[in-house]
């Protein structure tokens, strides 16, 4: 099948608003007779299901959380981009559009990233009139810091809890329609399947999660804002519940899943401690504004305490290697380095797997208040967690899995080949390529949910001659069987092993073999081990408890399972994509200095798989055409 | 080290529910409040038993998921951080550590230390909000908010809305909660319009 990604033609300036030019719209008193489903209430899914309510759509809202405001986004600590240029710094929307493409390593759809960036400045705008406590300077204007991979500082921020405060941001504004009735809000109701009628997506079937009550809903379209799959490689950042069960099962009814194998690696994160770790907390890459990264030059002093190796003993890796971006360089070169220099065994902290984030130069310059200020809760967090007090000596850090760039193909108007189906946020395999820069995610989500899908979905209701179905229609009673045999079959295997032992066996197996560092044979082993383990599962899983109540081992074992297949093809997709970009990283193809080597002549396309029920995945290929940048080798020295 | 739970246990709103004991064995002080239920719940299931339900997610302290009165105290005995970033060198080799739900007739318990804070999203649609639809906003910098007033509205929003301070009120009051975010918008000029026209 030919992928058509609905890109306009035109300049790359004005396809956008050619698009929005040219698009159908509905009429203010038809919107109510469109219901939408919006899965997810993060970010994506709180701006989208807030501002279609507020066009006049009938919307209903999902989340498997307690509240709307628990979604992982609430942990997003640094800040998020605008192009609003306030610093007088050079900064453009054309400039962060190539910082984007620049730092995805040339793997993102141009016309999305222009987009991005062209919506960015009506975020802030919105953020700050829903009263979000940005960072303000003293005559009343936004503050600003830099992030990785740019030269200018775009990044507005809130603290360290911008997620936070844009998220309540989002929350109140869906609260507010949920308050006026225009907004159903179904919440502990997870998403387990997807229904489609004539190959068009219209409901969802629900598990409640207080009750254990299955249930099919119907809508017009289905917009899914469910987030990354990074908890398939089992340690973390993402909140434990993050799982990739929507999506999933959107591929497995027809939804293509592009680029799974491009992984976002945060390198300052708090290393693991022991086996008993449940997840990674990451320090904020703003961090890098003020903290020097460093490791001893010889091994041999790995052991010392950091204040007593001298200055010309130490090794400011990152500064040295790009001397142009320094400490701000983008996320997968920085982990990828910290990588190498624990591999030559010059890491610190237990198993020599860290890295020093260190202060004392900033403290020196600007005064611990000044510090504090800016990162006072981040400083809390990293004592909570680790005892250490990061003012008196420098943070231990290290690599984690932090973000999915890969997930559902979505074209411009982010639905694709599955009609009917609009996937937002993180969810969707989107707008950073194979890297995605700090302070980009907010950006996107926000993008998506506010100023993206109000101007898309409106162009599918209005043209679409597949009306709202209803529930009692054979589609959703089938599809909400399997569901409930599922949920049977995992409850009657009563094996010897817990669901968490099978996620963390997937997990070492995934950061073994698909983690910072990939190659052929590694991947051939992962896609042996992983059916394997898969096969054990279905045969030894202990679910403790019955369907009819809250049981949080049957929720889990529903999202290990679907993990369980999603490793797979993100292994297929690392192994066939034979060279390295950005997060993905094959160690067959690097430059001399040991840089991710691209190759353009043969992979300069976006990996679309469709499901195969039974003959294996089918990879179809979306070229990357660009028409205003040239690709090139990242330079950040 | 080694600790003794007693933990409450109430298979749903409907039964009544009791302390049940558990030994936690061979724990390091680094685990987290958490990391250490985990333990103890891969153990039970593996005896056959149901594991002990509670909430969770970020496990870094801002969701606001975790609600665990431990030892009497909404979050356990360090200040200012939730369950989740209460770890176990915060107890003694030893202790016999007691684990509740929050209590509150508000938070009705759904199943052993998981309760229903739905009250709380009821106060915000309610009117924690400012009213601004989306693409109706100026420019950000054309609303000044001075440093201070950013400052302070910040350290009101910063309330993660976990219900600690309705579980540590022996009225059971939502005031923290809620003054929390009236301070948060009324320390900005943003909603001041359609604050003077509500009467």
């Amino acid at each position: 099948m030919a992928l058509n990604s609905n890109i306009p033609t035109g300049p790359l300036a004005n396809k956008w608003d050619n698009y929005k030019a040219g698009s159908k719209l509905v009429a203010p008193n038809n919107k109510r007779k469109f219901e939408v489903i919006v899965v997810g209430t993060g970010l994506a899914g709180a701006s989208a299901a807030a501002s279609l309510a507020e066009l006049g759509y009938k919307v209903k809202s999902f989340s498997y959380h307690d509240s709307p405001r628990r979604a992982h986004s609430v942990a997003a600590q640094g800040g998020i981009n605008a192009a609003k240029n306030y610093r007088n710094d050079g900064d453009s929307i054309h400039r962060l559009f190539y910082d984007t493409i620049k730092g995805g390593d040339f793997r993102a759809r141009e016309a999305n990233v222009y987009r991005l960036a062209q919506v960015s400045v009506n975020i802030i705008d919105q953020c700050a009139a829903q009263g979000v406590p940005f960072a303000r300077e003293y005559g009343g204007m936004l503050d600003n810091r830099s992030f990785g991979g740019a030269q200018v500082s775009r990044t507005f921020y809130a603290r360290g809890q911008t997620g936070q405060q844009l998220l309540l941001g989002a929350y109140q504004a869906l609260s507010r329609q949920i308050g006026l009735g225009a907004v159903e809000s179904y919440l502990r109701h997870e998403m387990l399947d997807l229904v489609t009628v004539n190959g068009h997506a219209k409901g969802i079937v629900t598990r409640n999660l207080a009750t254990g009550e299955i249930k099919t809903f119907a809508a017009d379209a289905v917009v899914l804002a469910t987030g990354g799959y990074g908890n398939l490689w089992y340690l973390s950042t993402y909140g434990r519940l993050s799982n990739a069960t929507a999506i999933w099962r959107a591929h497995k009814r027809g939804a293509y899943l592009a680029n799974p194998c491009y992984t976002q690696i945060h390198p300052t994160c708090i290393p693991v401690s022991g086996d008993y770790q449940s997840k990674l907390t990451l320090m904020s890459e703003s961090l890098r504004n003020d903290g020097r990264v460093w490791v001893p030059k010889k091994k041999e002093d790995t052991g010392k305490t950091p204040s007593s190796i001298k200055e010309e003993d130490r090794d400011y890796f990152l500064e040295r290697k790009y001397p142009s971006y320094g400490n701000l360089a983008p996320r997968d070169i920085s982990s990828r380095s910290a990588k190498e220099v624990c591999d030559e065994g010059r890491g610190v902290g237990p198993g020599g797997l860290g890295v020093y984030l260190d202060f004392a130069d900033s403290i020196q310059r600007l005064g611990q208040h000044k510090i504090e200020e800016r990162y006072g809760n981040l400083f809390d967090i990293y004592k909570e967690i680790t005892g250490e007090n990061a003012y008196e000596q420098p943070m231990r850090i290290y690599p984690a899995i932090h973000y999915t760039m890969g997930g559902t193909l979505g074209g411009l108007r982010l639905d694709d080949n599955l009609p009917g189906l609009f996937v937002i946020g993180e969810a969707n395999f989107s707008d950073h390529g194979a890297n995605r820069l700090g302070a980009s995610a907010l950006m996107q989500g926000l993008a998506d949910g506010y100023f993206v899908l109000p101007y898309t979905i409106n162009n599918y209701l209005a043209a679409t001659k597949e009306k709202r179905p209803s529930t009692t229609q054979s589609e959703f009673t089938s599809t909400e069987k399997e569901s409930r045999d599922k949920l049977g079959t995992m409850l009657g295997i009563n094996g010897k092993r817990t669901v968490n032992s099978f996620h963390k066996e997937l997990g070492k197996i995934m950061w073994d073999y698909c983690g910072m560092a990939r190659d052929k044979a590694g991947l051939q082993k992962a896609l042996e081990l992983i059916p394997a383990l898969r096969e054990e599962f279905w045969s030894n899983v202990n679910v403790p408890g019955d369907g009819e109540e809250i049981n949080q081992s049957l929720e889990k074992a529903g999202r290990v399972a679907d993990f369980l297949e999603l490793g797979e093809l993100v292994c297929r997709d690392a192994l066939e994509r034979e060279e390295s970009c950005g997060g993905h990283f094959r160690t067959e193809h690097q430059t001399e200095e040991g840089e991710a080597l691209r190759h353009d002549d043969r992979f300069a396309f976006v990996s679309a798989w469709e499901y195969g029920n039974g003959s294996g995945p089918k990879l179809h290929q979306e070229p990357l055409v660009y028409e205003e940048v040239q690709m090139s080798q990242r330079s950040y020295k | 080290m080694n600790v003794k739970l007693r933990v409450w246990r109430q298979a749903s709103t409907k039964v009544e529910g009791c302390f049940e004991e558990y030994e936690a064995r061979d724990l390091n002080p680094n685990m987290s409040f958490l990391e250490m239920l985990d333990v103890v719940n891969e153990d039970l299931t593996l005896s056959g038993k149901e594991p002990i339900a509670f909430e969770h997610d970020c496990r870094e302290g801002i969701c606001g998921s975790c609600s665990l009165m431990i030892d009497g105290e909404p979050h356990g005995p360090e200040n200012k951080v939730a369950s989740c970033q209460t770890y176990m060198r915060s107890f003694q080799d030893g202790d016999v550590i007691t684990v509740e739900p929050f209590r509150s007739r508000a938070f009705p318990v759904l199943r052993d230390l998981i309760i229903d804070r739905s009250s709380f999203d009821r106060i915000i649609q309610r009117g924690g909000f400012i009213s601004v639809s989306t693409g109706s906003a100026p420019d950000a910098n054309a609303i000044l908010v001075s440093k201070d007033s950013a400052d302070t509205a910040m350290d009101a929003a910063a309330c993660i809305g976990c219900g600690a301070c309705v579980a540590a009120c022996k009225n059971s009051s939502a005031m923290l909660f809620v003054s929390a975010k009236a301070a948060h918008l009324n320390s900005l000029p943003q909603g001041r319009t359609e604050k003077m026209s509500v009467s």
